[in-house]
């Protein structure tokens, strides 16, 4: 591949400018992963106020990224290489903002159920799901950086850890409702919290097929291995 | 895929129309291109893009026999239109030339009225032999440069008078008159404004639908426009040939890459 700049060296500095964004985007999505799923763990509010207050930053860079890459695409007319560059950076700032948005609704469950008693061992175990994403987010933003079509097809397969995590918490919750009634309102948040955390995972698979394209040229075929059965499941079989 | 446009991927006949082997071309001791094997498809744009001085113009030139009346230049190799030979004894370069026309850089009419400028070819070619016939070609060439509303009511006035777009289009009407089937651009639009490029571009995607036309260019953009198959020439070598879509998405060949993107080489 030709690595060399290009003849007009603002065009360089255009397009590293934008991918600094995307980084600066992703360090703050993984901060707010994890401290989202920190503050559920500790039922520290204050935390989670943070994070809510943090999705702000990562909103703006989007629109800033977005902006910026529209410029690009008018003054400049980029092409190969340089065209899947700026699409790429469309197309994962859109996934980076997302996962925030997820990281701030778990925020905001947070607040509302930390009044509720516990559910046994279930902060833990979300921790240990998101942090299964925030690793593969971070790998992803690596192979990124770093054009790695290898790392990213790694990335990609990772996500059915988290499809399968998500579909053992959702028998986890169900069997907790069924037991006691009085842990329903926990116990939807607390769902609704890991399909968030399963929906993240799906952002950063995108993100991990966007640099498959980037570095490439085509996207992966469709056959990804999938193992999130819960939209067949009826109920629990005890 | 043939056209960067999913929706106008229909036209491609598949027909070779002009078939290149080997290919070389001297000025003097200089080698101009080499070994150039290219297969231009009919009904299908085709341009050519590379740095100055890369061979492409050369090349188009040798499709009509254009370098023919430069003394120091040397064509070795075939090129085939419809499978006989260009280069061949027998071959009369002024019929080949009717038969593939040529609209070049800078348009230059004729300092004749605008009517002259386009029955010149049918009339030298006897391709009319009664005025009527005469009249019918010039409309309709002109209708096809999409220049006819614009001068039916001054048909005598010079060509020259016009303007810089109109002229480029009176010779492509011109070039069409004589009803080629291939037709040779060489930067056709470079000394055009937007308009007149927009207008010249929508006329090639026309005449499209009749003939094979290949076209030099220095506008990335437009070579993605309008054309369905992209030859990228370098120091004399067609370096990467294919579909227009593939070359500038994901070119094979990091030179070709280095050029469309503006990277140092």
């Amino acid at each position: 591949m030709p690595n060399s700049d290009h003849i007009v060296a603002s065009f360089d500095r255009d397009l590293e400018g934008i991918q600094a964004q995307i980084m600066r985007m992703g360090g703050l999505v993984e901060d707010a992963i994890a401290k989202a799923t920190q503050a559920l763990e500790l039922r520290d509010v204050e935390l989670a106020r943070e994070v809510r207050a943090g999705d702000k930053a990562i909103d703006a860079l989007e629109e800033m990224v977005n902006d910026e890459a529209a410029r690009i695409i008018a003054q400049r007319q980029p092409i190969a290489r340089d065209l899947r560059t700026v699409l790429t950076v469309f197309r994962v700032s859109t996934n980076l903002e997302r996962i925030g948005d997820y990281a701030k609704n778990i925020a905001k469950r947070t607040e509302t159920i930390i009044d509720q008693p516990p559910v046994n061992g279930t902060g833990a175990s979300l921790r240990r799901m998101a942090r299964q994403v925030e690793l593969m987010l971070k790998d992803a933003l690596d192979a990124y950086i770093q054009r790695d079509a290898g790392l990213a097809a790694d990335v990609r397969a990772r996500d059915i850890d988290v499809d399968q995590m998500y579909s053992a918490l959702f028998r986890e919750y169900l069997t907790f409702m069924m037991e006691d009634p009085r842990n329903i309102t926990t116990c939807m948040h607390l769902h609704f919290m890991a399909k968030n955390i399963e929906r993240m995972g799906d952002h950063v698979t995108s993100i991990a097929e966007q640099v498959i394209y980037l570095v490439t040229g085509d996207l992966p075929d469709e056959d990804r291995p999938k193992q999130d059965r819960t939209p067949h499941d009826a109920g629990v079989t005890k | 895929m043939n056209d960067m446009r999913l929706t106008e991927r229909d036209v491609n006949t598949k027909e070779i129309k002009i078939e290149a082997r080997q290919v070389q071309v001297f000025y003097g001791t200089t080698h101009a291109l080499k070994d150039v094997d290219v297969e231009i498809e009919d009904k299908t744009v085709t341009a050519f893009i590379g740095p100055s001085g890369c061979g492409k113009s050369t090349f188009l030139r040798c499709l009509n026999r254009m370098n023919d009346t430069i003394d120091v230049c040397r064509v070795q190799g075939d090129i085939l239109l419809d499978g006989e030979d260009i280069y061949d004894k027998r071959v009369d370069p002024v019929q080949l030339r009717a038969k593939v026309g040529m609209v070049f850089q800078k348009p230059n009419p004729f300092p004749k009225s605008i009517y002259d400028n386009v029955a010149y070819g049918p009339k030298i070619h006897g391709l009319a032999r009664t005025k009527v016939e005469l009249d019918e070609v010039v409309e309709s060439s002109l209708r096809r440069a999409a220049l006819w509303n614009e001068v039916k009511d001054r048909l005598d006035a010079p060509g020259t008078g016009l303007s810089g777009g109109q002229q480029q289009r009176l010779c492509i009407a011109r070039a069409v008159a004589t009803s080629p089937e291939v037709l040779l651009m060489d930067e056709p639009c470079s000394a055009l404004d937007p308009i007149a490029t927009a207008q010249v571009e929508e006329l090639i995607d026309e005449l499209r639908q009749s003939y094979s036309v290949v076209i030099v260019t220095h506008s990335m953009q437009q070579a993605a426009r309008v054309s369905q198959k992209t030859a990228f020439f370098h120091l004399g070598n067609l370096v990467e040939f294919g579909e227009t879509s593939k070359i500038f998405t994901n070119p094979e060949d990091p030179r070709t890459e280095s050029y469309i993107t503006g990277r140092i080489g």
